[in-house]
């Protein structure tokens, strides 16, 4: 185990409290349905959609059948988060003109890799373009970097699709996931 | 190994035999000659057309099927679209809704960008595919008897989705121009839902 000056690891699970916080917002604005491509950032939040029964979690194959269902969601009176890593994003671009084209309201909530303390550089060429990539297909791009920060960026950007109808996504750092330990 | 099936069924027939007795089925059609074969049948305000988005007519459908659990949700597709969402059959399955039904027209060629061939014309079985990823409810239709027989189940409630995948005839008919304004096509679905437009 490195020593703390060099640890950038996720210890444990304790770390993804604000995801119960993010939980509790989503909640609130009664969502039903949750899609997500596995990711160990979201690992918390994945399980509680899993244990709640008014919420269909929704496993994917990949990151943008979960833009698509998003869009049904809606289009059926339902409101969902799309849950992924950065990588995901490179997934979603054409399927966002869905999004875009039709003005769907659209959330997502990604855990961001290839920056803070990234071992594999393979993470970093699409992690570091996300927010760009988002933008330029018209998605609101906000960011979350300290554990306090997380639930008032998510209640905000919920607001923001939900009710007024823009497509947001919330960047949650690296800082708040840990950089994964190749080392051990 | 071209696929050699002689007799392939006229599009436009089978999607009018199945869409004809609906009476509050929501019905997806994806980018092409789907949207032209559901616009075809006449313009509904339950149609929602898709001009775009190709790999996510499924994923659409499945949204809506899990939002309006007593509604029929239909979605029409064609071989190369379902090809490029072929991931979402494991998604389906794992969900398993029973008001969601698949139709892939399947005629092994990419009508909309010179009818090259698709990878369903070389053996890659979507029936199969869709099956072996737990969809039991998926079979490969080649009369139009198959398609008379199908066509109340769509529009039925069921335990578990349904995926037909039917058999077509090349050959592009004349484009029936469907709603292009999706955002249009949203609020007009949502209205006919009972929900608010926005």
């Amino acid at each position: 185990m490195a020593d703390s000056s060099t640890d950038t690891s996720l210890p444990d699970d304790s770390r993804q409290d604000w995801a119960d916080g993010i939980f509790d917002v989503l909640k609130s604005f009664e969502l039903t349905q949750a899609s997500y491509v596995p990711d160990g950032g979201h690992v918390r939040l994945i399980e509680r959609f899993q244990a709640d029964e008014s919420i269909a979690a929704i496993s994917l194959t990949t990151e943008e059948e979960g833009v698509a269902q998003s869009a049904g969601a809606w289009l059926g009176g339902a409101r969902s988060v799309l849950l992924m890593q950065s990588s995901g994003v490179g997934n979603c671009i054409n399927m966002l003109s869905l999004i875009k084209h039709c003005k769907f309201p659209f959330l997502t909530l990604i855990t961001m890799r290839g920056e803070w303390g990234e071992f594999n550089p393979w993470q970093v060429p699409m992690g570091s373009v996300v927010g760009d990539c988002l933008s330029l297909m018209g998605v609101t791009v906000m960011r979350a970097d300290r554990p306090e920060e997380v639930v008032q960026t998510v209640r905000s950007a919920a607001s923001m699709a939900f009710l007024g109808g823009t497509p947001c996504a919330v960047l949650l750092s690296q800082s708040l996931i840990g950089a994964k330990d190749f080392t051990k | 190994m071209t696929d050699k099936i002689k007799d392939r069924l006229d599009r436009r027939a089978v999607v009018a035999a199945l869409l004809r007795g609906r009476s509050n089925a929501i019905v997806v059609s994806a980018l092409g000659a789907a949207t032209y074969d559901v616009a075809d049948v006449g313009d509904h305000d339950r149609n929602f057309y898709l001009w775009g988005a190709m790999g996510g007519a499924a994923m659409i459908g499945l949204g809506l099927a899990l939002a309006q659990p007593d509604i029929p949700v239909i979605v029409v597709t064609g071989d190369g679209e379902m090809l490029m969402g072929m991931g979402s059959f494991a998604t389906l399955a794992l969900q398993n809704p029973g008001n969601l039904s698949v139709v892939v027209l399947d005629n092994g060629l990419y009508g909309e960008t010179g009818s090259q061939e698709t990878h369903a014309a070389f053996g890659a079985d979507l029936a199969k595919i869709a099956a072996s990823c737990g969809l039991e409810d998926a079979r490969t239709l080649t009369t139009m008897d198959d398609v008379e027989t199908l066509a109340p189940r769509l529009h039925s409630l069921r335990d578990s989705p349904s995926v037909a995948v039917v058999k077509i005839a090349g050959g592009n008919k004349p484009k029936v121009m469907a709603l292009r304004d999706g955002a249009i096509n949203k609020g007009r679905l949502r209205a006919a839902l009972g929900l608010p437009v926005e």
